[in-house]
């Protein structure tokens, strides 16, 4: 198994917190894990993105070129990796602010709804962990006992109480996910 | 018990790392992108509990001379910078190198030259293996390609320094740093007691202890003979060093026609870009130096009775692509790709290039 991950957003959005997660889920799933941000002066508003590998072999690039899975969370990550995405990957989308739809039909296209939801519910913090939950219901990569175990170990224990709305929103996003060819 | 197998960035493994090979002090000042180093020394507080010390310097100048300090008292002492900030050390690294003493001291590369960019280069290659402070010296350089060689390199990089009396550098690149893989934490070893530190190091500055004479710690001697004495001396040093401390990973050279030498992270890069061109039945191995200074040249000397050519590949405009073709002596052809700015080659470019220049 090997799964080349790339998510892509505005800084804020909690881009390199969920793939953090995402990591650290594979970690204790015994997988070896990348995680490269593209660090730097994109983090101030601007686009984000990192790049998170999960495999049972030694992982040798950290970077890659296309990827199985490209989450995108805004249009100019959407610009930049919707041709990114390996013929028969899956490309993630949330059309909150998005001025055009993705194009390709080789491969796999969700929209994940999740901005517009976040506020709904105001629930705007658990941003992320709805996009994470459309994610690994489309395509389970990791176990979600992993995801929240490496929750509960990766944040500080006066947060632990928050826990259980990471859980809840990560359901929310498997039901919100929708296939759209 | 066994470690647990933490997830965590190439920085703050070379933190963790520190505290627990008995590091005594750390001195720096912040850069992009090696800033996690002080700050999880900062959070981690070691002062509570090795007592190791960790400094917040006014400028790279003051770091690296605080350095200097310390080692002359046979401390464990070691800075963290990145490239603008360690072209500002190198008046105090060759002052170190001359006066003999050990120190760790890590550059996480950023392009250059100038201030340049905070992305990830390797720019620094010429400047940690060829000099970089003025005079006739070396500087044992070790490159990680990992996060765990990130936190293995600090614990190498001080016994090195220690054993032969010389500054060790753990040069990464921005990839390695910012990136988080696995990693399981050295073991800790606690700080030396000052007795064993006047053990282990009779040269250093720590008082008289009952002999007549005082150590002095020094890099001016104005009587040439001196001088030169001086200079022979390390020169020794560096050979023994060169005979005793290669070393290098294979990935595939045995029944190589090409090889990639390439060191950091583009060595991965080249790793996956080997597999694209196996695949399509080129035979390519990779070399990976992992240390820069000495430079693995025997071994490339041995592989140019092999192989048809090299390929060198360097976030840089091409400087160990001389060290590579110094070894080689015109034996096969050299070829060279790099990128610049902090922009990172993809494998597949890497594929393209190696065709492009090798395969006729």
């Amino acid at each position: 198994m090997k799964r080349e991950i790339i998510i892509a957003g505005f800084g804020g959005q909690g881009v390199l917190s969920m793939g953090k997660i995402l990591a650290y889920a594979g970690l204790l799933q015994g997988k070896e894990v990348t995680w490269m941000p593209a660090y730097g002066p994109e983090q101030r508003g601007g686009t984000a993105n990192v790049t998170v590998i999960l495999s049972d072999t030694r992982i040798s690039s950290p970077l890659l070129q296309s990827y199985d899975v490209a989450i995108v969370l805004n249009q100019p990550s959407m610009d930049k990796f919707e041709p990114r995405v390996k013929p028969g990957g899956m490309l993630i989308y949330d059309s909150n602010g998005m001025t055009r739809k993705p194009t390709r039909t080789d491969i796999n296209v969700y929209r994940v709804d999740a901005t517009d939801k976040a506020i709904e519910l105001n629930q705007q913090k658990t941003f992320n962990m709805m996009v994470l939950g459309g994610l690994l219901h489309v395509d389970p990569v990791v176990e979600i006992e992993n995801v929240m175990l490496g929750l509960k170990k990766s944040l500080p224990e006066r947060h632990h109480k928050l826990l259980p709305a990471n859980e809840a929103a990560m359901k929310v996003g498997a039901d919100l996910i929708v296939k759209e060819n | 018990m066994a470690e647990e197998v933490k997830l965590m960035k190439g920085n703050e493994a070379i933190a963790h790392a520190a505290i627990r090979c008995g590091c005594d002090g750390y001195f720096g000042y912040p850069i992009t992108p090696q800033s996690e180093v002080m700050e999880t020394l900062m959070a981690q507080k070691p002062w509570e509990t090795t007592g190791m010390v960790v400094l917040q310097a006014e400028s790279e100048t003051s770091s690296i001379n605080m350095v200097y300090g310390g080692a002359a008292c046979g401390k464990k002492v070691m800075t963290s910078s990145s490239s603008p900030g360690v072209s500002l050390m190198q008046e105090g690294v060759s002052y170190i190198a001359c006066a003999e003493l050990p120190c760790l001291i890590v550059n996480v590369m950023r392009g250059g030259p100038g201030l340049g960019t905070i992305q990830p280069s390797q720019g620094d290659y010429f400047q940690t293996t060829k000099g970089g402070g003025h005079g006739d010296y070396r500087l044992i350089t070790l490159s990680p390609s990992t996060v765990q060689e990130m936190a293995d390199f600090v614990g190498l990089g001080f016994d090195l320094a220690f054993k032969y009396q010389t500054p060790s550098v753990l040069l990464a690149d921005g990839v390695i740093g910012q990136m988080m893989e696995k990693i399981v934490l050295p073991d800790f070893k606690p700080r030396r007691t000052d007795e064993e530190v006047r053990k282990e190091c009779p040269w250093g500055t720590m008082g008289k202890n009952g002999r007549k004479d005082r150590n002095v710690v020094t890099s001016l001697a104005l009587e040439s003979e001196v001088m030169q004495e001086t200079n022979n001396r390390l020169q020794a040093k560096y050979k023994a060093i060169e005979e005793n401390e290669v070393r290098f990973e294979e990935h595939n050279c045995e029944d190589a026609e090409y090889v990639f030498v390439a060191f950091g992270s583009v060595a991965r890069i080249c790793e996956s870009a080997m597999e694209i061109l196996r695949a399509e039945g080129h035979k390519v191995g990779v070399l990976r130096p992992i240390t820069l200074w000495p430079f693995p040249t025997k071994e490339i000397q041995r592989l140019t009775k092999q192989v048809k050519g090299f390929m060198d590949v360097e976030l840089n405009c091409g400087q160990m692509v001389e060290d590579v073709r110094l070894a080689v002596n015109g034996q096969v052809p050299v070829g060279f790709y790099g990128r610049q700015g902090g922009i990172i080659p993809t494998a597949e470019e890497i594929a393209e290039a190696f065709k492009a220049q090798m395969v006729k």
